[in-house]
């Protein structure tokens, strides 16, 4: 590989509820202009953007195609543009594809998802599951996640009280964090009052409904000086597929997300996961995968979830300063949320969460029903 | 203009295709891709250990499947594997072969394994398609794929004698190539005395757009192999080599009126923009074999002059004269194209998969009888979008603008 491959810019907007104001096409052109004004990029043929990535999902969009009717939107008009239709932290890895290749230069990121068109993201998860055995009992990411999380919690020592401290905690870090949901304050005794919705998943123990968008400039390493003083390098990417039937699968083990793991510390050097990282953000949808994500990654030891989250890790390993998926990102964008928080810290930009000095950071993406396909990526702001 | 050598070179190592049909009833969906990936494997000598990275592509709202990668991994091999799902409509498949590229020559994968698939029987396609339309501004006018656009334009320009007759011999010389690829989903037998029936008698779907003009509506799966350099050379004796790859989309939310942008197709701006930093001058004598993304006959011949760069009725007369034949002067899709079989997420996929076999001559019954050294393969989808591929048999290709 040659070089080395920079995140010049980030623009996001607020995470909200339901954007019933404005079309995705609003939503991620806001987005857009601002990258063009903090870096200036163009779309010359020779010197500016040739190729967008984008990063969206079909059925959440309720659109065929869902990458059509915004390819002027974010400036793919007589450009190219491909579509990462998974958690957008993997178009992340991709565009290190396309540059470390020599094909592109500069490449610009775009993500969205209305989770608050769908009528129900349980009816839209249930078709993820084959139609001859799952799909007809009633599967979706919601309830598979309960078989997951009892089996963990039972390796692992992590109790409803665990789960009622790791969501308040979340609520508490989003509150600081500008452009997280606005949730309503809550403290461990409503968690753990909150209704059950899958055993032993309470209500307020999943993300909330959220829609949001994001863009990212990222280039090669040589031309980052044109766009930003403050480049956070992508210097490591792994991701990996588990099986398919929940049986299949040893669903405590962490499979995918430790070959994830390993393959994105070796592109990047990374031997102590607990020292190495001055930021770790972790895709946390249902408050048991904290823990449970944070053993798969190395943060925490294995089958120790519980001591983990009790011993203070969360707040001296600067895990979810943003407040975490838990607090409210969008499905297919988890990852990418937890990437655009990790680069902001790197960038000194991160208000009044910011960790002083942060040099190194790993974030964190998962796409299916119990964490079938993990995605790993480190971030450094001084290169390697 | 800056275009960076690659970082390495990718060569193609294994291809598979399964029979295209219309309905595959004997698999479901795993089960299909199965049988391309067994086939690639095979054809590669590689074993399923062997594979770094899988990719997958196809859309969802054709077989109403949420992020379909998930439940095919019980036959596309990615157990263990780092995978990508791509998907950009028809251009998926397309959109595939330039993302294994990118990946291989970044060095982040040694060998990749690409997979396009459909199995539209199991869904609605004209609805999925019409789907994609703005759902408050164009959806209710949308008619899925079906459109006689290039039909207009062609009769407007050259005449309805002349456009109707062309359109119509590029049809049969089609299916003539399609009765050579026994994997083709529809293989009619159609003869040149059938011209003047065909034309005044095939049921019209939408103006002058007939039925026997429009593409079908398949089942089907494409996979294909990629390797860097060193590893290709080590797994093959006939690697194929993809020496460069465009992508185009348009589309005209906020610019209604046309007035900011090249009045020029995207297909003819991705062929202008790749043949120049290739320092390609003449592509008809350049390439050997042409494998087209074509929907409809009517849009076959259209796009043989934006594709070709041509001029007026060059393109006309390249069908007129029957030129791209298998044994033309530029063969155009042996295997038969788009309309012979249309596994959308799988088809543009098969057009370098087609291109590739015909450049390590083993194409079988539709093989070009001359050697084949330089191809190009396009992808269509979305609201008018290109993917351009070329192909090489040796790694000695010189000339363009790369730096």
């Amino acid at each position: 590989m040659s070089g080395k491959v920079a995140v010049c810019a980030v623009a996001q907007i607020k995470n909200e509820p339901d954007i019933w104001y404005q079309r995705f096409q609003g939503m991620l052109l806001d987005c857009f202009e601002s990258i063009i004004s903090q870096t200036g990029v163009t779309f010359d043929m020779e010197t500016g953007i040739r190729n967008i990535i984008t990063c969206s999902d079909d059925v959440f969009d309720a659109r065929t195609i869902s990458d059509n009717g915004m390819t002027d939107a974010v400036g793919a008009h007589f450009r190219g543009e491909e579509k990462i239709a998974q958690d957008g932290i993997n178009g992340l890895g991709y565009a290190m594809a396309c540059i470390l290749s020599g094909h592109d230069d500069v490449v610009l990121l775009m993500g969205h998802c209305k989770e608050s068109q769908s009528e129900s993201r349980n009816m839209c998860t249930n078709l993820s599951f084959d139609p001859f055995f799952c799909r007809p009992l009633g599967m979706d990411f919601t309830n598979a996640s309960a078989f997951q999380a009892r089996a963990y919690m039972n390796k692992s020592g992590v109790t409803d009280d665990h789960l009622a401290k790791i969501v308040a905690r979340s609520r508490q870090m989003g509150a600081k964090n500008p452009f997280a949901r606005k949730n309503n304050p809550i403290s461990e005794q409503d968690v753990l009052n909150s209704p059950m919705l899958a055993d032993p998943i309470r209500q307020l123990h999943q993300y909330p409904v959220t829609d949001w968008a994001v863009g990212m400039l990222i280039c090669c390493e040589a031309r980052a000086h044109e766009f930003t003083d403050t480049p956070v390098f992508l210097t490591g990417f792994g991701n990996c597929m588990d099986s398919y039937f929940l049986g299949d699968r040893e669903l405590t083990s962490n499979f995918a997300l430790k070959k994830a793991a390993q393959r994105a510390f070796r592109m990047a050097g990374i031997s102590d996961p607990k020292k190495d990282f001055d930021i770790a953000e972790l895709n946390d949808a249902i408050a048991y995968q904290l823990p449970m994500w944070a053993e798969g990654l190395g943060l925490a030891d294995e089958g120790q979830g519980g001591k983990w989250v009790d011993s203070g890790a969360l707040d001296a390993q600067h895990v979810n300063l943003s407040g975490g998926m838990l607090n409210g990102n969008p499905v297919m964008l988890g990852g990418l949320a937890r990437a655009t928080e990790a680069i902001l810290q790197l960038q000194g930009k991160a208000g009044d969460r910011q960790v002083e000095g942060a040099k190194k950071a790993v974030a964190h993406g998962t796409t299916g029903p119990a964490g079938q396909h993990h995605s790993v990526l480190i971030l450094e702001n001084q290169g390697v | 203009m800056k275009y960076k050598k690659k970082n390495r070179n990718v060569g193609i190592v294994g291809i598979g295709e399964t029979k295209f049909s219309s309905h595959r009833e004997d698999v479901n969906q795993p089960e299909m891709i199965h049988e391309a990936v067994r086939q690639a494997l095979d054809d590669a000598g590689l074993k399923i250990d062997d594979i770094d990275c899988v990719l997958h592509g196809n859309m969802e709202l054709f077989e109403m499947i949420h992020q379909p990668d998930l439940w095919h991994v019980l036959g596309t091999g990615a157990y263990g594997k780092d995978s990508f799902r791509l998907t950009t409509g028809g251009t998926t498949g397309g959109t595939l072969v330039c993302a294994a590229d990118n990946l291989v020559a970044s060095g982040m994968y040694d060998v990749v394994m690409a997979i396009g698939f459909e199995k539209l029987q199991e869904g609605h396609t004209t609805g999925g398609i019409t789907n994609m339309a703005d759902p408050l501004w164009a959806r209710k006018l949308q008619t899925g794929a079906l459109t006689a656009q290039a039909a207009v334009k062609l009769i407007d320009e050259f005449g309805a004698e002349r456009a109707r007759r062309a359109a119509m011999t590029y049809r049969i010389i089609m299916d003539k190539h399609a009765c050579k690829n026994p994997n083709s989903h529809r293989a009619f037998g159609l003869d040149w005395d059938q011209m003047d029936d065909l034309i005044k008698n095939s049921p019209p779907l939408i103006g002058d757009l007939r039925l026997i003009h429009m593409c079908s509506q398949s089942d089907g799966a494409c996979v294909i192999i990629f390797a860097s350099e060193e590893k290709a050379k080590q797994i093959t004796q006939t690697p194929v080599w993809i020496r460069d790859h465009i992508t185009v989309h348009r589309e005209e939310t906020l610019d209604l009126h046309n007035n900011f942008y090249p009045n020029r197709t995207t297909h003819r701006f991705a062929a202008e923009q790749l043949y120049k930093r290739n320092g390609i001058i003449n592509p008809l004598e350049y390439f050997d074999v042409f494998e087209m993304y074509d929907p409809s006959a009517w849009w076959g011949v259209d796009w043989l002059r934006e594709f070709f760069l041509l001029k007026d009725d060059e393109h006309l007369k390249l069908v007129e004269n029957r030129e791209i034949m298998i044994d033309g002067k530029m063969p155009i899709n042996p295997s038969g194209g788009v309309i012979a079989a249309n596994p959308i997420g799988a088809t543009a996929m098969v057009r370098t998969a087609e291109a590739a076999k015909q450049i390590r001559g083993n194409a079988g019954p539709h093989q070009i009888p001359r050697p084949v050294n330089h191809a190009l393969a396009s992808s269509f989808g979305g609201t008018m979008w290109t993917v351009l591929t070329i192909l090489e048999k040796d790694l000695n290709w010189q000339g363009g603008d790369h730096e």
